[in-house]
């Protein structure tokens, strides 16, 4: 059996992704689109499974705003965690839960330990989001891999979760606490309304969600428009998606 | 949790109905003497803008709601297209040179603070809640916590209103089904309204009714639209 590379080798990759959100923060950008990209560099740069962010919904719990697979298993998986599950306690004590197996899940948060095992995942973790005094939420992990995160794994995971928060928030917004109150439910009624477009999308051309979904998202990055943006036209019914059908 | 204190909400604004008025008025009194506010409005918006006011609990809340109407401007305004959260915790501070219009003729007033909080599900637009302070101040994350929560509550209502469904003391459980804000739930809505040719708001209407009439919680009546066993296509109505 082969072995598999050692996780060094990916630092160009780093580095590339790196340079990427860089670039990416200096200049106007999607920031939906953005979370997105950091639950699917995650996936990649931690060896995970699926990862997904979580917001305070400003009402106790927290939702999904973002997800790296569209796959039930996984969404089922976030809105248990709606009321209880490693991302509120992470969420709203500030600290990193790491390294849960599905027996120590089900312990602490029952119901969702079981949920964990059955979808063949191994571990589940919560890294809180967070800029200075405030969070806003916490970054998901699931890994299917036996094995726990390294430290290194941890500090990439929890790097990458303060650039989603800090993307999410455009530092200067944090000073004034109702600018964080607009912008949070902001992201989250933008999600909504992305995933009510889907489905428009996804019944008006006969195609799976997931490629709805990535069909939208990578005509807004072609286009350098916001996802929200195309989101709507597909509501709207003046986005013409023939073109892009084609191919 | 939250879920529960918007039915305990729903609940005591329907009882209070029962005494005499309508669950909109009383649900503005109630969210009125349950934050340090002086007054709210709940109005109807739409595509097209807003609509109308629903109820206000006083005056003042009326004049706002009629400025915004008349001017075609204003926070309320904003919150519903911008879909989300307009907290103006200082309207003298900032409020004339966003809202020309409007913002000096609600200091006249004597509007110092306003929080208007879109009544939205996505982009299907419901209305607004808007809740104003004759004094400068911004409201504490408990008190925005409950604030929203009264905005769930009169999304409900709202949503109950379009439906020509009476809240007549009695809720149906599923009017508060958390699993309501679910992924699947969305899509499944985004599916209806291609096949039936209709807005947002009557494909979700349309999920609803399908959820109450077959017994099922709205989530499992998504399912079914999502895994391609229920349709909702314009000649048969809806068949599985």
């Amino acid at each position: 059996m082969t072995e598999r590379q050692p996780r060094m080798a990916s630092q160009q990759r780093l580095v590339e992704v790196f340079v990427e959100l860089a670039d990416t923060l200096v200049d106007d950008y999607d920031v939906i689109d953005l979370l997105h990209t950091l639950t699917e560099v995650t996936v990649e740069l931690l060896d995970a499974q699926a990862a997904g962010l979580m917001l305070a919904d400003q009402r106790g719990n927290v939702q999904v705003v973002a997800s790296s697979s569209e796959e039930s298993r996984v969404l089922e998986l976030f809105e248990l965690q709606h009321a209880q599950g490693p991302c509120i306690d992470s969420y709203r004590q500030g600290q990193q839960v790491i390294n849960v197996d599905a027996a120590e899940a089900e312990r602490r948060w029952p119901g969702l330990g079981a949920a964990v095992e059955s979808s063949n995942f191994t571990s589940v973790h919560a890294l809180p989001m967070r800029l200075r005094s405030t969070v806003v939420g916490a970054m998901n992990i699931f890994l299917t891999r036996t094995g726990e995160l390294s430290d290194e794994d941890i500090a990439l995971g929890q790097g990458l979760a303060d650039i989603a928060t800090i993307g999410l928030l455009q530092e200067r917004a944090v000073k004034e606490q109702h600018i964080l109150g607009e912008q949070l439910q902001g992201a989250l009624n933008s999600r909504v309304l992305i995933e009510q477009a889907k489905g428009m999308f996804a019944e008006r051309h006969g195609i799976e969600m997931s490629r709805a979904f990535t069909t939208m998202r990578a005509h807004a990055r072609n286009t350098g428009r916001p996802l929200l943006a195309v989101a709507n036209q597909v509501i709207d019914g003046t986005f013409d998606a023939e073109p892009l059908m084609r191919t | 949790m939250a879920t529960e204190r918007v039915t305990q909400i729903l609940e005591a604004a329907a009882v209070a109905a029962g005494n005499g008025g309508t669950v909109p008025q009383s649900l503005c009194a109630a969210c009125a003497d349950a934050l340090p506010i002086s007054g709210v409005g709940l109005a109807l918006m739409s595509e097209r803008g807003h609509e109308g006011l629903v109820a206000a609990t006083d005056g003042p809340a009326t004049v706002m709601e009629e400025l915004q109407f008349s001017l075609g401007e204003g926070p309320c305004m904003d919150a519903s297209t911008l879909g989300r959260p307009v907290l103006q915790p200082d309207l003298r501070d900032t409020g004339p040179q966003r809202w020309p219009g409007f913002g000096p003729a609600a200091l006249e007033a004597g509007i110092e603070a306003i929080f208007a909080l879109p009544l939205q599900v996505g982009r299907i637009r419901l209305g607004v809640l808007d809740l104003y302070r004759d004094s400068p101040g911004p409201l504490t994350p408990d008190q925005l916590t409950e604030g929203l929560s009264y905005a769930d509550a009169a999304a409900t209502v709202l949503l109950n209103l379009q439906d020509r469904q009476p809240l007549n003391g009695e809720l149906h459980p599923d009017l508060i089904d958390p699993s309501q804000n679910l992924a699947e739930v969305h899509q499944a809505t985004g599916m209806i309204a291609v096949q039936a040719a209709v807005g947002l708001t009557e494909a979700l209407l349309l999920l609803r009714a399908n959820a109450y009439g077959s017994e099922r919680g709205i989530l499992a009546a998504a399912y079914e639209v999502l895994q391609h066993r229920l349709r909702f296509d314009v000649e048969d109505g809806h068949h599985e």
